[in-house]
Order: structure tokens, then C-alpha cells, then sequence
């Protein structure tokens, strides 16, 4: 399943619109010090081809940069949030952290895992839709138990609402590619 | 009421918009500062509000300010430590998604006083929709005049810029942050140099944290003198409190400092009680690294005495019998909380942040999460839990940079104050399992 | 020139020397082990922790103690500083304890390990360390790889020291391998699968304390203490040509740089003596060098017991040793 979303996903380079942005981003900072952007324009990339960070995908930002590949690699697999591998459309991260522990973390993170019928953290379910991963603290710990979605914060979770949002995006992932 | 500095208007409709902000008085300590005072008085300024560093350490800022190197021909920089992740810790995000405007002002104004004419937000990748409302705040402030060249005609330039990480706690310490924010790994730096001589590229750099700088607003406004009148005589001014964990109304509130521990959690204008009608079993009062309260040690102290809201009350009795105001990361346990669970979740936090540089902190770190684990799961032993304490020892203040120290700190204060459930755990190996806590009573509170 | 006292010994040093150098110029006993710090590679230094010294006083300026114990390859010396290495129970207690991090994860596979012999780590541990290990955990380990064909990584012997990480930085100019992940989980790697090959890649296995980065031309093939090391020169554009060439019988096993007796590239006029690939790899002949003479190699290194340094080492003398 994973496989197919594989080679559904966009590869380098980037839009002409994106590049621009991503042009941008550069010359927020002084001459010769452009590596300085290289941490956005991962999130940039992952964002733009599909979700992850291949290879691929890392040497072509090195490339933008002038940097050498290895230094791409470093930073990439030094930050958490960069994929570096394939996940479904839709990655949860559930913070397991101390604060969200204390209000019930373990059991939502139980409860995902039941849900999309997967055995452990880290595995995406068999349709391909929903990845579950964990995360140390989000910043979110007086309205746990929550999860991070994209750019969004769930939060407050209980079972219910974890089901609603299953299906919000589901939904969303629905539309979007009928519209396509 | 206590008197509100910073949150005064965050419950205004539409605050977060520049028309709004401005209505409610934004904008008048850069108004204030670039037409009517020097940059030296700014700091000077700062310096006598006494204000602490609100990121965790509580380093006097004015003091950091005043250690800036200024070299002839040398960019200086300051970068905005928003790179919050302490475990407890969500008040930047808060005042940042709603008075991302406030963020914007305290940059102007301290960048002015900093001779800092090219400023960044470093803020945590997973906040990425924060840095959306920041970028939004910057447009609309570029658009009226207070960032860019030549603001309110004072010949003072400003560029202001947010640049996000990727996942990464150790990227709080301020020199790994410049590091990420250098596009590299977020490995802390050797010091000295310190920042304030050698920064961002090289350049003088100063490093504050989000409620820091944000605060530089009132202080500006209102002046040090009547800054110094609210708080206690050591712990100037208003502080904001994350308060999470077992509470009836968790959240983030702006106190000022000195309100006594017991108002804070019981009283109605704060976080009502304990949830679910239970009991309070421990503290951690300023994120995750501070060393944890048992119950008889939150109310009062040691000796006996109310414990306040404020950087000394939380602090007296030392790690024997205190801990710290540290970030204001407020953590509340109910009685039916396990501590060894707690104490090997923040272990394996520490372990998982660890950047991995230096031997003491990677390997110890790692190597206490693993014994933590096994006494949590039931197969630890006694050796164990002295085994812990001595790797501590063996981390504290022997690594390149704090992490070290704030993994080691709630190790050893666990296992100081709550060492009967550590061999409960040992002596009851299936039950342990089976139940989520150690200790079946828990020690009487009295309020 | 100032004043600085190291174990009770006084001496004198220019300003901006560190700890550890100014306990080198007195040598023995005094010189705190250093595994990641490498005077030849710039930036190197701090990570390990193994230099940690107490500092009694910080000068004569400010007489106070240092709290914590100072890193001294890293930590300049200043007028008055009184520094205890080996006179502190501090110092000791905890150095024993950065040995026993350094361990914890280190497969101990010295029987079977090219380095044994010549491993950093090993005197390290027999010199600081203490006699049991209370590490019971499982051990993180990772699959042994060919980088290129010259060089074996066996990353579960790794330190994390970063010098290989600046011998590609510094001595060539296409660095492919690098510090992955964090954490425990650190590693060295190339990501995707690359050969290093460059002109000075070579120069990694020398710096490399411990058995982590190996010469394939030469695993396997005897241990270091029954090879008999001889300073050798050859003609070369690239490199200094300056050499000890491991030989047994006449043959040459391995070609090394020429280290001092902390295991570093030796200098001359402040210029490390690197040596080339070609050099190292490819110069297996006796005929391709010059043999100065025995190579004599420090104390605590069990290669000196082979007795070779004494008259008439080689029975089957090489022609060419003059």
C-alpha cells in the first residue's frame, strides 16, 4: 500500500511558484550564510513530495543550497518531525510525554492503535491512509491528550473524537482527490 | 485580581490583528523607546526592573543584555528563543498565537536597545502554525511602519524574521538554537565563547526567550519603578504559569509573583483543585527538569513556612526539600499517579532528546531510561535504584551543556522523596505491572 | 609567559595554551587521556569527557575553585590556575565513570578486533576504568560496513570522538560521511550507501581511537604487536612521503602516519605529516620505501614488548635498510 503512494508522490524540482517561496525563505538571511534556511525548506519539501524526505528529495535541496549532500542527511535525520521514509496520507503523532501521560496519553495512543488495526507505534494502516507515531512534548500540555496532524493540533482527545477525526479526514483526503 | 501585564487584552476579539493591538495600546514602548530614549537607556531600563529570564534559568536579562559586545563594523544580532519544549511548558505558544503582535513589539523594542538591526524568532518546527500567525503579524507591522527601514523616522532600521525548527528539544539551549538556526544539527557549542561575544555567525548575539522579550513591552511602558512594585523584592513583576496535569481548569495564567502555592491550585481564579475530587500526591512547579514536590513539601516548606509563587519561595530548602520556578511549567499529580512511571517517562524524554555529542549524556541518559523502564515493568531491583543515583552523579555537571543536569536532576529528586514506591515496585514485580502507581496511601495534605 | 600548577608541578605557558597542553609539556602521569580531542584537527575536542580536570583555583586574579570539573582540552590555562588531574578523587571518580559510558555500548570485542593493541580505548579503560561493569542492558548494535575498499566501519566501536568527521572536513574536499540521527542513536555513516575515496580518506583510521574504522588491506592479517614498526620514507607528490610501514619478515602489512605518544600525527614546522591513500593502500612493497630504522613506540603500548627496537631486530633484514 505504501508502495503506491510512493509512486503517487511528487518528485523534485519545485514549482515555479514554490521555488520563488522557497527563494524567499534564502534571502532572509545574510550573504553566504543561505544554509540557514535549510531546516524550512525541508519542511517545505517534505510538504511538496509526498511527505517525506527520500534521497532524492535531500540531494535536490543540497543542490538549491550548494551544500554538500551529507550535510542535508545530518540535519535531516538529527530533527524528529522529517520523515525519512514513506507514511500514510495522514500521520498522527500522539505527544506520550509526561503532562499528557498523566491524563491519558497511553490510552489513546491504545485505542489508534486498535483502531487502524496496526500491532505498533510507527505503522500505518492497511489501507494507507493513517500513520500513528508518537512525539515527545508538543507544547500542548494543559489540553491533553492530543495530536499533531500536519500543521494541526488536536486536542482534549477522547475515543469519540478520535473517530471524528478519522473521518474528517478521510473526507477531506476524499474530496481533494475527486476534485483532481 | 492580580494585576495582568501581558494578558491584560489576550481575550479582546481579534487582538491578534494589528488594528485591534493597536487600539488596545500596542506599540507605545516602541513609540517610546526609539523617540524619546537612547538604546542604553532601554537596557538600563530592563536592567533595573530586575527581570529574569522566563525561559527557565532565570538569568537576569538586563545583565545578558549588558554583556553584548558591540565591535565596530560587526553585526549583533537577537534571536528569540521560541523554541519552547520543556515538558509542562506551553505558555510562549500561547502568547504567541494570541498576541503575536506583543512578540512582534517586544522584538522592535529590544532590538532597538540591542543595536540589532537584523532580528530572528527561532521558533519549534511542530509550532509551524504559530510561525503562520507571527508571519502574518510581521506583514501587517511592515505595512505600517514599525519594521523595515528608517521606523517612526528615528533613522533605526529593523528586519524581523521567523525561522522554524524541525523537532529538536535541545534546540532551547541557546547555542544549539543558533546552531539549527545556522541550518546545521542542533549540537550545543562549547562555551566560552558565549553567545553575547560570539553568536549567530559568529556575531554578538543575544538569546532571550519569547515571555522575556514580550515583558521588555510593559517595562518599557509603565518604567522599572512601578515594574518593581509588583511582585515580591526578588521576583519582580508578573510571571505566566502553564499549569497542566491533574487540575480542574489546567491552562496558562499570568500570576503575580508571590501568590501562595495553595492559592494558585485551589483558588477559583486559578486552577480550582484537583481533578475528579482527588488528592494531590506531587509538584513539579517549573517543567519537567526541576526537581519534584511530595505533597508536604508544596504548601509549605520545610520549615513550615507558606510557600509562594515566586523564584525563592519555590526554591528554599535546595533540592533537599525544594525545587525551582524554573520555566513555569506547572505540573500537577492526583494520588493515583505512579512516580517511577512518571520519572522513567521523563528519563526516556531526556534520553530521546539528547543530541548525543558528549559521553556522559548520551550514554547516561539512555543507560537510566533503560533501568527505569525495568523497574517500572517490574523487573528491576534494589542495586537498581542506587545504580540510578550514582549515574546522576556521573552526569551532573560533567556534560557540554544543561541537558545533562536537567535529566539528572528529576532522577535524583524522584527517587529522594518518593524512594519507598521506587522498592515497591522492586518487592510487588507483578502488581507493578498490573497498576499504573506504586505508593497505596498517599501522605496527608493539609491545607 | 604565566604560571600554572598541574598535580603539585609548576610550569610555564604561553597565554592561550589549554590544560591539557600545558600537562603535556610536563608529561607522565599528569596529562589527562583525551580521546576525541586531536591537536591537528582544529574544532575537534570537548565531546568525550575523559579530559576532565579539577580546577582548584582559576587564577591568581580569582583564587576560586572551578564547581564543576573543567574539560582540559578545551579550558585555557590562566595566571595562578591550580589543576588537580590525577591528585583528585573527584577527578579520578568520575573519569572512571566516562569510561564506564564509553563502554556501556561497546561490543568488547577486542579478541577479534584490528585495533587491539593500539586502541586508545582499551588503555583508556585499563589505566582509568574500573574492574566490573554494572551495565546490563541489551547493547545497540549495528551491521559492520565496507565505506569504499579501503575502509571497514565497525560502528559498534565507535566513541563518537567526530575526528574522521574532520579529517574529511579538513583534508579533502568532498566530506560523504557524517554524524547521523541523535542521541544513543548516533551513528557515522555515509546515509546511502557511498565508498569514501579521496586522496587523504586514509587518514581516518589513524585518527580513529578505537577499532571502529579499520584498513581493509590489512584486516585480519596479523596483530599489531607481532608486526615490527619501522619509520620508511617514498617519493610522493601528494603527501610527505613520511611513514612507519608494520612489517613482518619482509613483508609490509600496513603503512601508517607517524604518531607521538598520544597518538597523534606527527608535525613538522606545525605541518601534520598526512599521509596519502596511494601511500597507505597501494605501497605494500618493501621496494617502494626507504627504511629509516625501528620505529619506537611508548610505553604503555604492548607493541613495544615485542623487543624489536633491540640490535639486529630482523634476521631476514630487508635489502634496502641502510
Amino acid at each position: 500500500m505504501i508502495s503506491t503512494l510512493e509512486t503517487q508522490a511528487k518528485r523534485p524540482p519545485f514549482s515555479a511558484e514554490k521555488m520563488e517561496e522557497v527563494q524567499g525563505i534564502i534571502k532572509q538571511f545574510p550573504e553566504g550564510r543561505h544554509k540557514s534556511a535549510l531546516l524550512r525548506i525541508l519542511h517545505i519539501a517534505e510538504e511538496e513530495f509526498g511527505g517525506w524526505l527520500s534521497p532524492e528529495t535531500m540531494d535536490y535541496v543540497a543542490g538549491i543550497l550548494n551544500i554538500k549532500p551529507i550535510e542535508v542527511y545530518e540535519v535531516a535525520t538529527f530533527y524528529t518531525m522529517f520523515n525519512l521514509e514513506p507514511t500514510g496520507k495522514f500521520v498522527f503523532e500522539v505527544c506520550r510525554t509526561g503532562p499528557c501521560m498523566l491524563v491519558g496519553s497511553d490510552d489513546i495512543i491504545e485505542y489508534i492503535k486498535t483502531k487502524l488495526g496496526i500491532s505498533k507505534v510507527g505503522e500505518t494502516s492497511a489501507d494507507g491512509m493513517f500513520t500513528l507515531k508518537t512525539a515527545e512534548c508538543l507544547g500542548a500540555c494543559g489540553y491533553g491528550p492530543m495530536l499533531q496532524c500536519g500543521k494541526q493540533y488536536h486536542e482534549h482527545l477522547t475515543p469519540e473524537k478520535v473517530d471524528a477525526l478519522m473521518d474528517e479526514y478521510r473526507a477531506k483526503y476524499t474530496s481533494t482527490n475527486s476534485q483532481n | 485580581m492580580g494585576r495582568k501585564l501581558l494578558l491584560e487584552h489576550v481575550d479582546v476579539p481579534g487582538i491578534e490583528t494589528y488594528d485591534v493591538y493597536r487600539n488596545h495600546g500596542g506599540y507605545k514602548s516602541v513609540e517610546k523607546a526609539l523617540k524619546t530614549m537612547s538604546p542604553q537607556e532601554v537596557v538600563e531600563e530592563v536592567q533595573k526592573s530586575a527581570l529574569k529570564g522566563r525561559g527557565g534559568a532565570g538569568f537576569p536579562t538586563g545583565m545578558k543584555w549588558s554583556f553584548l559586545a558591540k565591535p565596530e563594523g560587526v553585526p549583533r544580532y537577537l534571536v528569540c528563543n521560541a523554541d519552547e519544549s520543556e515538558p509542562g511548558t506551553f505558555k510562549d505558544r500561547y502568547l504567541m498565537e494570541k498576541l503575536p503582535h506583543l512578540m512582534v513589539e517586544g522584538m522592535i523594542t529590544s532590538s532597538y536597545a540591542l543595536g540589532a538591526n537584523t532580528s530572528y524568532i527561532y521558533i519549534r518546527g511542530e509550532y509551524m502554525f504559530v510561525l503562520e500567525i507571527l508571519e502574518k503579524a510581521i506583514a501587517e507591522a511592515y505595512a505600517k511602519g514599525w519594521l523595515g527601514k528608517n521606523i517612526l523616522g528615528s533613522g533605526y532600521d529593523l528586519d524581523l524574521y521567523v525561522a522554524p525548527g524541525g523537532g529538536a528539544y535541545i534546540c532551547g539551549e541557546e547555542t544549539a538554537l543558533l546552531e539549527s538556526l545556522e541550518g546545521k544539527r542542533g549540537n550545543p557549542r562549547m562555551k566560552p565563547p558565549f553567545p553575547a561575544i560570539k553568536g549567530l555567525y559568529g556575531c554578538p548575539t543575544v538569546v532571550n526567550n519569547v515571555e522575556s522579550l514580550c515583558t521588555v513591552v510593559p517595562i518599557i511602558n509603565i518604567g522599572a519603578d512601578e515594574y518593581l512594585k509588583i511582585g515580591t523584592e526578588k521576583s519582580s513583576g508578573t510571571k505566566l504559569i502553564s499549569a497542566c496535569g491533574n487540575l480542574v481548569r489546567p491552562g496558562v495564567y499570568e500570576i503575580e509573583m508571590g501568590i501562595t502555592v495553595e492559592e494558585f491550585i485551589y483558588g477559583d481564579e486559578w486552577c480550582r483543585g484537583i481533578a475528579n475530587g482527588k488528592k494531590i500526591k506531587a509538584l513539579i512547579p517549573g517543567g519537567s527538569s526541576v526537581p519534584i514536590l511530595p505533597a508536604h513539601l508544596i504548601t509549605k516548606t520545610a520549615a513550615g513556612e507558606t510557600r509562594y509563587m515566586s523564584y525563592e519561595s519555590l526554591s528554599d530548602g535546595g533540592f533537599a526539600s525544594g525545587s525551582m520556578l524554573g520555566s513555569g511549567g506547572f505540573i500537577v499529580f492526583d494520588e493515583d499517579q505512579c512516580i517511577v512511571r512518571n520519572t522513567w517517562n521523563f528519563a526516556r524524554f531526556y534520553s530521546h532528546e539528547s543530541c548525543g555529542q558528549c559521553s556522559p549524556c548520551r550514554e547516561g541518559t539512555a543507560w537510566m531510561e533503560k533501568v527505569l523502564h525495568r523497574l517500572e515493568t517490574g523487573k528491576g531491583n534494589m542495586r537498581d535504584i542506587d545504580l540510578l543515583a550514582d549515574i546522576n552523579k556521573k552526569i551532573e555537571g560533567n556534560t557540554i551543556c544543561p541537558l545533562g543536569d536537567a535529566a539528572a536532576w528529576p532522577v535524583a529528586a524522584a527517587i529522594r522523596h518518593f524512594r519507598e514506591e521506587f522498592e515497591w515496585h522492586v518487592t510487588h514485580p507483578e502488581e507493578a505491572v498490573k497498576r499504573n502507581y506504586g505508593l497505596l496511601k498517599t501522605p496527608e495534605i493539609t491545607l | 609567559m604565566i604560571k600554572v600548577t598541574i598535580d603539585d608541578i609548576e610550569i610555564e605557558v604561553e597565554e592561550g595554551t589549554t590544560i591539557l597542553n600545558a600537562a603535556r609539556m610536563i608529561g607522565g602521569d599528569v596529562v589527562p587521556p583525551a580521546m576525541c580531542y586531536y591537536s591537528a584537527l582544529p574544532g575537534t575536542g570537548g565531546k568525550c569527557r575523559t579530559c576532565l580536570v579539577e580546577v582548584a583555583a582559576g587564577s591568581t586574579k580569582d583564587p576560586r575553585p572551578m564547581p564543576k570539573l573543567m574539560v582540559s582540552c578545551s579550558t585555557q590555562v590562566m595566571d595562578g590556575m591550580i589543576v588537580k588531574n590525577k591528585t583528585s578523587e573527584r577527578v579520578i571518580e568520575n573519569r572512571a565513570g566516562v569510561v564506564e559510558f564509553l563502554l556501556a555500548n561497546h561490543p568488547l570485542d577486542c579478541p577479534v578486533c584490528d585495533q587491539a593493541g593500539e586502541c586508545d580505548l582499551q588503555n583508556l579503560g585499563f589505566e582509568n576504568g574500573k574492574e566490573a561493569t554494572r551495565y546490563e542492558e541489551e547493547r545497540r548494535t549495528f551491521e559492520p560496513i565496507d565505506i569504499g575498499d579501503h575502509i571497514k566501519l565497525n560502528m559498534n566501536r565507535c566513541i563518537l570522538c567526530y575526528r574522521c568527521v574532520h579529517v574529511a572536513n579538513q583534508l579533502t574536499d568532498q566530506r560523504v560521511h557524517g554524524a547521523l540521527h541523535r542521541g544513543d542513536h548516533t551513528e557515522i555513516s555515509t546515509y546511502i550507501e557511498k565508498a569514501i575515496d579521496n586522496d587523504f580518506s586514509g587518514n581516518m583510521i589513524d585518527v580513529c581511537p578505537v577499532g571502529a574504522l579499520t584498513d581493509r588491506t590489512a584486516r585480519f592479517k596479523s596483530r599489531v604487536w607481532f608486526l615490527n614498526p619501522m619509520n620508511a620514507t617514498c617519493e610522493c607528490t601528494k603527501c610527505s612521503g613520511k611513514a612507519v610501514v608494520w612489517m613482518f619478515g619482509k613483508e609490509v602489512y600496513k603503512v601508517t602516519t607517524r604518531q607521538d605518544k598520544y597518538g597523534e600525527v606527527e608535525q613538522v614546522d606545525g605541518k601534520p605529516q598526512w599521509l596519502c591513500d596511494e601511500c597507505r593502500f597501494d605501497k605494500k612493497d618493501v621496494s617502494k620505501w626507504t627504511i629509516e630504522g625501528a620505529r619506537h613506540i611508548d610505553r604503555h603500548s604492548v607493541i613495544s614488548q615485542g623487543h624489536y627496537e633491540k640490535p639486529n631486530p630482523l634476521d631476514n633484514k630487508p635489502k634496502n635498510i641502510k
